[in-house]
Formats: structure tokens, sequence, C-alpha cells
């Protein structure tokens, strides 16, 4: 490859009209709540007064339970039977959002297993990426590339907390506990 | 004129209180938007996506992000994207005029472009989503309110799968302007909401499509939340006479940039 990169297109915000168009029925389910392995994860989109926030949307994307990564079509039509490893919720009123699914393994061995997440909502003029990892020794945290790199206050704001068979992460939009969201290489200012 | 003093006491008396109060008038969010528009000017370093913090879009204020981002190299999942394909998108979807038993009010437009990656590669086979209000600049979205009628034959909402040349294309109705309440006679310019994904989960984005010529432009925080004036053209589609068709519709194209490169992608096996 030989040039500069194409500069990329500006991102807009969701805007607060987007629940008649983007969620659909089963967008938050990745597998069915019947699903021998299905858990819970959710969580509040909370504000810089810690007020929730709903009209936001997020979107995970995920290994599977034994960490493959293996993208296949079907997420919009869901058949009950083949993992996409994508979903879409938006909040409810409470700022709550939920998804149905499994817990993401590790892709390969001694990775921390994470969900990849996009958050949307208005107010927002671009999306976020933060990651929702699994909680895991605090060797391997220490040795995780991301989490490593982090505060110690900082890094518990990536890593999801468990109740019963329920993943809890919230997203805090600003403030003191604000979520770590990520900057890639590529990305314009 | 205001002084810039009271642009900031405004913005102070914002912060703490709804944003949906529709109190300040456009002169002070168009004050406000030059306010930042100087400073940007003045700004060493250009910018080609919006400001996170852009007080004169007062949602903003409470939503945006304070601390800086944490700089990270994409691992695994993030460095390929969800697959779609026929058997989530009908091609009927992509033609929001034929969504029910008459045909939907309004000026009948074609939009259609290329989705490229950062190499300049086309984006083949994946979802675009798109979403807009009716020719009357209402959505049906029930918090909508409004007073603007809603188009029995109209959702304003559409899909398809990118080609294999990244090109999509959707028939539709061309929005009108709608009011909002970030201020008082706040309106949006005429805008189409579009919602891509790339080769690689963090080329995801959401943005919004508008039209050439529109005089809404520089009262609108939302399109001045993108400060330079050659990234905000980025998101103004072209009128096309060649994508105009006969007796049918006027046309517009529009193509599109995703942030991350083909060429960055390795298989996590190799070398394992």
């Amino acid at each position: 490859m030989s040039g500069e990169p194409l500069v990329a297109t500006p991102g807009q915000t969701i805007g607060p009209f987007f629940g008649f168009a983007l969620p659909y029925e089963g967008s938050e389910q990745l597998v069915p709540p019947g699903h021998l392995k299905a858990t819970r994860l959710t969580g509040l989109v909370l504000d810089g007064h810690g007020d929730p926030v709903p009209d936001a949307m997020i979107e995970i994307w995920q290994p599977s339970a034994d960490g493959r990564i293996e993208p296949r079509p079907g997420s919009l039509r869901r058949d009950g039977y083949t993992f996409t490893g994508w979903g879409r919720a938006a909040t409810d009123n409470t700022g709550r959002y939920s998804f149905t699914t499994v817990r993401p393994g590790p892709t390969s061995e001694g990775k921390l297993a994470f969900f990849a997440m996009a958050v949307f909502a208005r107010g927002l003029t671009n999306r976020l990426f933060t990651r929702a990892y699994l909680s895991a020794s605090p060797d391997a945290i220490a040795a995780d590339p991301l989490l490593g790199s982090l505060p110690e206050d900082r890094r518990r704001t990536l890593i999801v907390t468990q109740d019963g068979n329920e993943l809890r992460f919230d997203v805090r939009l600003q403030g003191e506990e604000e979520t770590v969201f990520l900057a890639f290489p590529g990305d314009a200012p | 004129m205001l002084e810039k003093s009271m642009v900031d006491n405004a913005i102070e008396a914002e912060a703490p209180a709804s944003s949906d109060l529709a109190s300040d008038t456009q002169a002070t969010i168009s004050a406000e938007i030059m306010d930042l528009q100087r400073q940007y000017f003045e700004a060493p370093a250009a910018e080609t996506q919006p400001r996170y913090d852009y007080p004169p879009y007062r949602s903003t204020i409470l939503r945006h992000p304070t601390k800086d981002f944490h700089h990270a190299d994409p691992e695994t999942i993030e460095l390929i994207a969800p697959a779609f394909g026929p058997r989530d998108v009908d091609a009927l979807e992509a033609d929001l005029t034929i969504q029910a038993s008459g045909d939907p009010i309004g000026e009948r437009i074609i939009v259609t472009g290329r989705v490229l990656d950062g190499d300049g590669r086309p984006v083949s086979a994946q979802l675009v989503e798109i979403w807009q209000a009716n020719a009357a600049g209402r959505y049906i979205h029930k918090r909508d309110q409004h007073h603007a009628p809603i188009d029995p034959n109209f959702t304003g909402v559409g899909r398809c799968l990118t080609d294999s040349d990244g090109s999509y294309w959707f028939r539709t109705i061309k929005p009108g302007p709608y009011p909002w309440r970030n201020h008082y006679n706040a309106w949006r310019p005429a805008h189409i909401h579009f919602s891509l994904f790339g080769r690689q989960f963090i080329s995801r984005m959401i943005t919004q499509m508008y039209f050439p010529g529109d005089p809404l432009f520089d009262l609108d925080p939302i399109y001045q939340s993108i400060r330079d004036q050659r990234a905000r053209d980025r998101l103004v589609a072209t009128y096309d006479h060649e994508v105009t068709s006969h007796e049918e519709n006027t046309g517009y194209r529009w193509d599109l940039v995703l942030t991350g490169s083909s060429s960055t992608w390795m298989e996590p096996e190799d070398g394992e």
C-alpha cells in the first residue's frame, strides 16, 4: 500500500429518535434466554450527575463461550441456534441495558476475556468504544496489555461484577468514576 | 453581539440544568458556535471529527467524557467485524417508498454512494442502516411531539448490504427539517441518519447525511460540533443528475470513509 490513508467521514450523534429504527426484536438476545449457558449482561448508562441516560444504545461484539471468533450472519433474524457474537440494546427509562448472552471465552491461552462495546447516545457527538472484561486474578489483570497499563482506580471501570448468574457493567460517561474509553490507532482527532 | 462572558455564563448556568429547557435564544447558541469556531482557527491541530465537548449542543454537557481516551492496540475481536448477509436483510428494505400499501408523500429521492476503508478499498457485504423523519419533518418515534403529520405510508427506516464495490443504494423521501429543544426556536437541518459497519469492530460508526445548501447549517450545533469546514462538508451529499431518473426521483450521491484498514488485519493464528 502507498499513500496517506483517506480521511474518515465524521461521526454524528445517534440523536433521540433511533428507538423505532435500530433495536429490533431479538437484537439484545445473542442466545435465547433458555440457553444452557445463558447469562445476563446488564448495567446502567449514567451521565455526569449520575443520572440515568434513557436514550443510549449499547452494542456488544464477543467471542463464543469457548473463545472462538467466527463471524456469522443472522443477527438481524436470529434462529435461536446460530451464535453471531453481536448484539444491540437500547437503554430503558431507567438507563438500563440488558443482553442475554454467554460469557465470552479467552481467544487464546492466558488472554483475558472481554466484550467489545460501542456506546451511542443523544448528546454523544460520536460513538465511544470500551471493553467489559470478565474478572480475573490480580496477576492476570496486571499482565493484560490494556488493564495493566491503567491505574487501579481506572482499571475497575472496565471489569464486570458478578451477581449470581448476572454480569453487571455500568457505563459512566463523565465524572469521577468515568469509564475508560478507548482510542485506537488510526482514529482521527 | 454578545459578550464572551455572557456566553460563558450561559454555559455555566446551563450546566447543572436539564438540557431540554429550550431557554436560550438562537443568538446565544450562534455566538457560542462562533466563539468555538474562532478558537479552532487559532488552534494548531486540524480536527476531522466532532468534539465530544461541545456546549452549544446542550445535551453534550453532562454526557461528554472528561478524561483522555486511553490509547489501546485493538485485539482479537476488535480487529474483525460482525457479519451480515441476505438472511439478515431483504433487498426490498432499501426502498423506503414501498413499505406500505400507499405511496408516501414528499420528494422521492435516491441516495447512493460507496463505503470505503482508510485505504480506499471498498467495504463489501456490510450492513448499512438508515432512519429519518418524513417529508414534514416528523419521526414516527413516540417521543417526537412535533405537530407535523405522521405519514401512514412511511416509516423512515431502511437497510441494505453493500455490494462488492462497497456501494449502497436507498430510495426514500427527502426528509424535512424539524424542531428540537436545544434552545428556543431550534431547528435541525434535514438529514438522514446512517449506521455503518466496516471491516473491523473499531470502524463502527453512526453519522448523519445532509443535503447541499441547507440554510440551517450555520445555526445547528450538531453539524457545527465538527469545527473544520472541510470535515463538515464530508457529511453533505451531492446532487447527481446521473442518479436522478426520468419521471421517478431526484438523486444524491454520498460516499463514506471508515476508519481502519484491511492491511492491519492479520489472522490471529499466524505464527502460533
